[in-house]
């Protein structure tokens, strides 16, 4: 087990190179560069040429990379070009507020969607499952940006039962530690700042969890009613089993195996759909801070996003092949 | 009184725009405490679904019906609640089934599966409960016991995971062992272990055997009485020795004919029955056998023929039997129907 975790660990070092070659490349290539953007359309060539020069932008692409991966492996990600400050410190203070707003939307999605899943196969045909089916379906169809505003409309604006934007209320001052806001509330025992940035949570988390929700309730469902139909399922129930023993130790452990696998990709893919969500709630994550970078050129800054999304995204599939292993024993890795 | 008397058992799947499906038909056979039974035919002729439905695992779907009676012991089991038959599954009454790979659970140990029993109809737990699971497993001839409790069902051989699901099915020492299949994903030389086994079992503990089986090898080698099912019908019943030297029943001589024996003469060809029952779904009118049959008369298409009571004890359901040797031609006279 642990000879595997390390094998892993060290194919992210391949992986990491190879990606941010390929990004470092292309990001120049783009039309338009921070010169561009700082200076706008009336800067003169020499402007240009002289801020280029300044930045090191003159200089053979393959020597620029080098200098960046130098700095990389000092975990040294570079000075961001539009706000001048180290692109490490930046994501230090944004990157907890999305992955609070990720791992909140995540734990929707499996606590509403495994078990939803599971009762729309166990009354396949009846009302509940065309109802979870049907709105998992709308779920996936709505785009992020447009429930996000549905919901700000409903839940804050008119009813006032959730804020409309924002971590959390600036008046109450809370402590920082980790910038994790609702782990520092705790850790200071600021309760209301804890609860008061929970409370700044349930929409975006609400509107970035319907996809994962709608596609968690399928791959459940499916998966359940295939198991439902396994021999074993039935050498339990010709057991005499109790129907509660042979739902969640014969049939729900196996349908978890599918679910499994897509929570890990679905993981991944919600740290950086959390771009519009955040947007929408004026949320400060690293979303919104990264889609201004693509307008500003900021070529430290979004380098270091991508490869940090690369990195959890290895991390959480790395977990969810360790929990593969907890939950089929066939698949144990050495 | 017999352990086990299924009477007048039918199995409908009705679907909305199609024609019902009788897969059983009016089946009625029993079972005496300690005998072993045979349910004998191709597959399709709704061997299984008589057993899952003597169980009540037959899958829960809209358009199924089940009808008729299958008395265990005094109750009907088709009358029971949900509750009333989880008790007596796996208590009373156990079952194997034909894949013991995707029969068994393949995420949880060998062990638990077999406590499950224990702890559900036993009350054991914990130590003792571990204990009693590796006699078991000693007891259906698993070497090292206590290591494979641990295991799970993928690192087990083919006849190893067989034995377990009979430990499990053992476990409670049922009156009754339903085995349908049991040898079939086997092979020939672990299915002579498992036959073995299963025979010593039943011989050990008086424990009552229905074997279901298209392989009249193992009917050959272990059931006292046979039941040879077409069709979703009875279509003969006897003791094993009469049935397998003079059968009478068109569609048991076709059985018998198409075994190969290693006492035929070379270049000896076997007779296979023509067609196969999955062509003729839903069954004619009137013999369900008649369009595959060599003996089919005029009589054979409309009513299907009732069952006639011979006086040797057995029984067929055909309007013109192979004769008995020795006999005239047109049997019928002399037996009452």
């Amino acid at each position: 087990m642990f000879r595997f975790i390390v094998r892993r660990l060290l194919q992210l070092i391949p992986t990491l190179f190879g990606l941010s070659l390929l990004l470092f490349i292309w990001l120049r290539r783009l039309p338009g560069g921070p010169e561009t953007a700082i200076l706008g359309e009336r800067g003169t060539p020499e402007m240009r040429a002289a801020i280029r020069r300044n930045m090191g932008l003159d200089e053979p692409i393959l020597v620029q990379y080098g200098r960046f991966v130098r700095r990389m492996i000092k975990l040294d990600l570079g000075t961001s070009t539009s706000t001048k400050r180290a692109v490490t410190t930046e994501f230090i203070e944004r990157f907890p507020g999305t992955v609070e707003l990720t791992i909140t939307a995540m734990i929707i999605a499996i606590g509403i969607g495994i078990p939803l899943g599971y009762l729309a196969a166990r009354r396949r045909g009846r009302f509940l499952d065309h109802a979870s089916v049907g709105g998992s379906l709308i779920g996936i169809c709505i785009p992020v940006f447009f429930l996000g505003y549905v919901l700000k409309a409903i839940f804050s604006e008119n009813l006032h039962w959730f804020p409309s934007s924002g971590r959390q209320d600036p008046t109450l001052e809370a402590t920082r530690v980790t910038n994790f806001f609702v782990l520092d509330g705790l850790m200071t025992r600021e309760w209301d700042a804890a609860a008061d940035a929970l409370w700044h949570l349930v929409l975006p988390a609400i509107a970035l969890a319907s996809i994962p929700l709608a596609i968690i309730v399928r791959i459940t469902r499916a998966s359940v009613l295939e198991v439902l139909n396994e021999d074993f399922v039935r050498t339990a129930e010709a057991k005499g089993l109790t129907e509660q023993t042979v739902r969640r130790r014969h049939v729900l452990r196996n349908a978890m195996l599918p679910v499994a696998t897509s929570i890990g990709l679905l993981a991944g893919g919600l740290l950086s759909g959390a771009v519009l969500t955040e947007t929408v709630f004026a949320f400060s994550g690293i979303g919104a801070f990264v889609a201004e970078a693509i307008g500003q050129r900021d070529y430290p800054v979004l380098m270091g996003f991508i490869l940090i999304i690369a990195v959890v995204y290895v991390l959480v599939n790395l977990l969810v092949d360790l929990s593969y292993s907890f939950i089929d024993p066939r698949v144990r890795v050495r | 009184m017999a352990l086990l008397e299924v009477e007048d058992l039918s199995v409908t799947f009705a679907r909305r725009g199609q024609r019902a499906v009788h897969a059983v038909d009016g089946v009625s056979f029993s079972v005496d405490a300690g005998e072993v039974v045979g349910l004998v035919g191709e597959s399709g002729c709704g061997k299984s679904v008589t057993s899952l439905a003597i169980m009540g695992l037959l899958p829960k779907q809209p358009g199924l019906r089940v009808g008729g009676k299958a008395v265990f012991d005094g109750t009907d089991l088709l009358q029971l609640d949900d509750r009333s038959r989880r008790d007596i599954r796996g208590r009373d009454i156990a079952m194997i089934f034909q894949d013991p790979l995707s029969s068994l659970n393949p995420v949880i140990p060998i062990g638990l599966q077999v406590t499950e029993v224990l702890a559900r109809h036993r009350g054991m737990k914990g130590e003792t409960a571990a204990k009693e699971a590796a006699a078991l497993l000693d007891r259906v001839g698993i070497p090292d016991p206590k290591r494979r409790l641990k295991e799970y069902p993928h690192q087990l051989s083919g006849g190893m995971r067989q034995r377990a699901l009979i430990a499990m099915a053992v476990a409670c020492q049922p009156r009754l062992l339903i085995a349908d299949e049991p040898t079939t994903a086997l092979d020939v030389t672990i299915q002579a272990q498992i036959l073995e086994l299963l025979k010593e079992l039943v011989r050990d503990s008086g424990t009552a055997l229905l074997m279901i089986t298209h392989d009249l090898g193992v009917v050959a080698g272990m059931v006292d009485t046979v039941n040879v099912l077409y069709g979703g019908r009875v279509v003969e019943t006897a003791r094993r020795r009469p049935l397998f030297r003079q059968p009478r029943h068109p569609y048991t001589v076709g059985l018998l004919g198409s075994v190969p024996r290693l006492d035929a003469g070379r270049g000896e060809k076997l007779n296979p029955i023509p067609g196969s029952v999955r062509d003729l779904l839903p069954w004619p009118d009137g013999c369900a056998f008649a369009p595959r049959c060599a003996r089919r008369i005029d009589e054979c298409v409309g009513e299907p023929p009732e069952l006639v009571h011979a006086h040797d004890g057995r029984s067929y359901r055909c309007v013109n039997p192979e004769p008995l040797p020795g006999m005239v031609p047109a049997p019928r006279e002399e037996e009452s129907a």
